[in-house]
């Protein structure tokens, strides 16, 4: 029992970090229209940043602060520089040219911090396990990265029911109704909101990093789950993203801690063992394919106009 | 395809006369790296052709069509793994297979409409891909060794890289053959009417549906002969052959060759492959005099150029090579 | 009515919180062109969607030539012979002037599981094709490009479209819709013509060419039938008056 509330709290945490992910490609879809491939290269970004300002300062919490903002400055600037151009082309053009983006990156890393991937230290206060439970010890690392993103959660949570901003982009509106309704340069608002999402990739590669090692594509394998999240939430709706990375991130690790013993009563042992793991790794593709099946809009639909 | 004298049509002739000289070329100057090479640029023109059925002419935009390479690959190294190296088992099996994949992944995803359609061809090839990993009976992450190319009696002998050659490149002439009288017929019109517009198509009465799913299914199975290709060619498959990364490269291919031309997609691998091989000599070359000994070490990072390019072929050659060609005969 | 070409008994669809129909109740006869009108929003492109099966309806019920078509979706509803034209100009815009057509044939011509033989080189297509084009006045045009057509060719191509399907029933949205006066002029003639041989919908904004064409008009405000009939019946309507021809009639001077 003990066993399986740990687990579940590590689908939680699992869940979350997708969530931040997902919730910023979704963002960026929503208002922008536009595809980013390339958003796992900002993960991945995340996550070298912080393994190299912890090696400078000293201090995980520097060297997550550093960055984060170091995230968001290569996140506006991509936008700037490169795909402000593909603003209202087709999802092709998307595609093709945030493809690119990744070589790039990938590349561009391999150069600077070598083929080699890094490590990044918790401090200790960070390290030791706290009770939760009577007799369950649950690292406090990975109750920091729970709260962190429920905290950010919240946050977009009011940035989205609460302002004008997200009221316009639940209602699905066009440019040129952003710009009447919030009177603001419109550019400046989308780099902005690029940057929020390239932060949140980044914020989610940094707290990774310190449980997985940092290396060059940590950030393509988890971002096509966080397609996975945004089509089972529904692409574009936040509330749908978080719900759906939460039963992601749950159904993913459980499926594979328990798995094993479930088949193991159908199957004999030595089956069970072969598809077991060829099984669990397939089952939240499965979920997708069932809610595709039932709801082909996602979970939480946003109206398209 | 009717033969004039415009400049596409006169690459397109060299291009091909190219490729039938290339093993005569490798002979003399006993160059077997280049038979290699083509023959490679060769099975990956008619995987990007079978996608150019379905993103080309049907605009689908399939992201997950590397998983069937896959998945002929498989069929042809998990059936020599179980003493079953007869082609004429083999092969059969790596097209039906896709196929029956392709009716699957098509019936779900093809309800939804643009970037969910992306994102779920995706998610499905990457589901195959995670199946791939955990086949630990047949190699799993590290893959499968064959050890014997597919036999087909005393037909053809695959094991000779000659007659391979020519086979692949006879079978990528009948696939851009079969390909070019599908889109101007019928079925190919109807498919190309719900590119452009689907709700009219359904509006004069179309059930555009089971059209563009046929369609799916015929560009699965064709991807899946190519993957039984490149599997007997390399001797060996992995989950790697369908990563995503190769589902990008396939759609970079129908791109920078030219979407809905028939030879685009063929263009477009051969341009695709040369620039990975020509770009880290191009490197080394132009950093040489400045670097010195440094630029052998600049060559490696070949993708920081190449990644880029994407991005510009997308904002400045919307039509590909193909399109540039035909513009170049009105200008 | 016994010889009812279209029914439609209490169709409603609900957006949100706006009405769109509101129990609409129609009876369209073998032969007639019923004109709906009404003021914007009134409903009526959302009524053809209906008809057309793009909208699903709430409640209520449809019938064609005495068939319930509610729940047919829009490729059946078009193989029954109900075709449709669009307000806003929805043509395959890469395809030639004789493609687009072709292909309305071809949807009617048996299924399209033909792989093989060069559907441009089918007589069977092209000539009716041809002729669709030829009634509206589009013969000359036939190897351009629908893109770089003009607004009011586009207009005459959505109709030789429609033609092309051979329907029993056209349900046409605003055909005259940003036409010229020499271009309307030709419309309605043209519809003077098809008017002789198809039953027709027709929603139009254009005053001078509903009275002039309809055999019956039905007013529509907020979604809500608020009168039906004859095209005098209809001018000498008081509720009419009040709340659309009225105020049309004042704006226009």
């Amino acid at each position: 029992m003990l066993l399986f509330i740990e687990q579940c709290l590590n689908g939680l945490q699992f869940g979350l970090l997708l969530f931040l992910l997902a919730a910023g490609l979704t963002l960026v879809f929503g208002i922008m229209d536009l595809v980013n491939l390339a958003h796992g290269s900002l993960y991945m970004l995340g996550a070298y940043f912080a393994a190299t300002f912890a090696a400078w300062t000293d201090s995980f919490v520097i060297a997550a602060l550093l960055a984060l903002a170091a995230t968001l400055v290569v996140g506006m600037a991509l936008e700037v520089v490169a795909l402000r151009r593909l603003y209202g082309r087709d999802h092709l053009d998307h595609v093709l040219g945030t493809f690119g983006l990744i070589l790039f990156f990938n590349e561009l890393v391999r150069i600077i911090w070598g083929p080699a991937g890094m490590s990044l230290p918790l401090p200790m206060w960070l390290i030791y396990p706290i009770e939760i439970l009577p007799g369950l010890f649950y690292p406090t690392y990975r109750i920091a990265i729970i709260l962190t993103a429920l905290l950010v959660a919240l946050f977009l949570y009011v940035l989205v029911m609460r302002t004008r901003l997200g009221m316009l982009i639940r209602a699905g509106a066009s440019n040129r109704e952003m710009t009447g309704a919030l009177g603001v340069n419109i550019n400046l608002l989308y780099t902005l909101v690029f940057g929020l999402g390239a932060a949140l990739a980044g914020l989610a590669g940094l707290m990774q990093a310190p449980i997985l090692t940092v290396q060059i594509g940590m950030g393509e394998n988890i971002l096509i789950l966080a397609f996975v999240v945004i089509i089972i939430g529904g692409i574009g709706s936040i509330r749908g993203a978080f719900i759906a990375a939460v039963l992601v991130g749950l159904i993913d690790t459980i499926g594979r801690a328990f798995l094993p013993d479930i088949l193991r009563l159908v199957l004999s042992s030595r089956g069970a063992s072969t598809v077991a793991p060829a099984m669990s790794s397939m089952m939240i593709y499965l979920l997708m394919a069932i809610v595709l099946v039932l709801r082909p809009e996602g979970l939480f639909p946003v109206s398209s106009k | 395809m009717i033969a004039s004298l415009t400049p596409r049509n006169v690459v397109v002739a060299v291009l091909l006369l190219l490729l039938a000289a290339v093993p005569v070329y490798a002979a003399v100057t006993a160059n077997a790296f280049l038979v290699t090479l083509f023959t490679r640029v060769i099975i990956l023109g008619i995987a990007a052709s079978s996608l150019n059925l379905i993103l080309g002419y049907g605009g689908m935009v399939s992201f997950g069509h590397a998983v069937y390479l896959g998945i002929g690959g498989y069929a042809v190294g998990i059936l020599a793994q179980e003493g079953v190296t007869s082609g004429f088992v083999q092969w059969p099996l790596a097209l039906f297979v896709s196929a029956l994949f392709a009716l699957l992944v098509g019936a779900l995803s093809l309800r939804t409409r643009g970037v969910y359609f992306i994102m779920i061809t995706l998610a499905f090839a990457q589901l195959v891909y995670y199946f791939g990993v955990g086949l630990d009976r047949y190699g799993a992450d590290d893959g499968l060794t064959i050890r014997r190319r597919s036999q087909f009696d005393d037909l053809i002998n695959l094991s000779d890289r000659t007659q391979f050659y020519y086979l692949c490149l006879a079978l990528l002439l009948a696939t851009i053959y079969l390909i070019w009288r599908v889109v101007n017929s019928r079925f190919g019109m109807v498919i190309q009417g719900a590119r452009s517009n689907d709700r009219r198509m359904r509006a004069i009465g179309f059930p555009t549906f089971r059209y563009r799913l046929t369609a799916f299914v015929i560009a699965g199975a064709i991807c899946g002969v190519a993957g039984a290709l490149l599997a007997n060619h390399t001797g060996f498959i992995s989950p790697a052959t369908m990563h995503w990364t190769r589902s990008g490269d396939l759609i970079v291919m129908v791109v920078l060759g030219g979407m809905a031309s028939s030879f685009g997609p063929l263009i477009g691998a051969v341009a695709l492959l040369s620039l990975e091989e020509a770009l880290p000599v191009l490197i080394r070359a132009m950093a040489f005099p400045v670097f010195g000994d440094a630029a052998v070490r600049m060559a490696e990072y070949w993708q920081i150029v190449l990644g880029p390019l994407f991005l510009l072929v997308v904002l400045f050659a919307r039509g590909g090579i193909d399109g540039l060609l035909a513009g170049a005969r009105r200008g | 009515m016994a010889d009812a070409l279209l029914e439609i008994e209490e169709l409603t669809k609900r957006f949100g919180g706006v009405i769109a129909s509101d129990s609409i109740s129609l009876c369209v006869p073998k032969g007639e062109l019923h004109a709906i009108i009404g003021p914007n929003g009134a409903g009526k492109t959302t009524l053809i969607g209906q008809l057309a099966g793009e909208i699903a309806a709430d409640a209520g019920r449809i019938h064609f030539e005495g068939r319930d078509v509610t729940a047919l979706p829009t490729d059946r509803r078009s193989q029954l012979g109900l075709a449709r034209s669009f307000q806003i100009t929805s043509l395959f815009l890469d395809f030639t002037v004789l493609d687009n057509v072709a292909l309305a044939v071809q949807a009617h011509a048996g299924h399209s599981f033909r792989f093989w033989r060069d559907a441009r080189g089918e007589s069977q297509l092209r000539a009716p094709a041809r002729a669709a084009l030829a009634r509206v006045g589009l013969a000359g045009r036939a190897d351009v490009v629908v893109s770089n057509l003009s607004h009011g060719e586009h207009r005459q191509l959505e109709i030789a479209m429609a033609l092309a399907t051979r329907p029993r029933m056209l349900l046409l949205d605003e055909p005259m819709a940003g036409m010229g006066p020499d271009e309307s002029a030709r419309m309605v003639k043209t519809l003077r013509e098809l008017k002789r041989e198809l039953t027709i919908l027709l929603i139009e904004h254009d005053m001078e060419a509903v009275f002039a064409l309809a055999d019956r008009i039905t007013v529509l405000v907020y979604g809500r039938i608020i009168a039906s009939g004859t095209p005098e019946a209809i001018r000498a309507n008081a509720e009419v008056r009040q709340a659309y021809l009225g105020e049309q009639e004042q704006r226009h001077g």
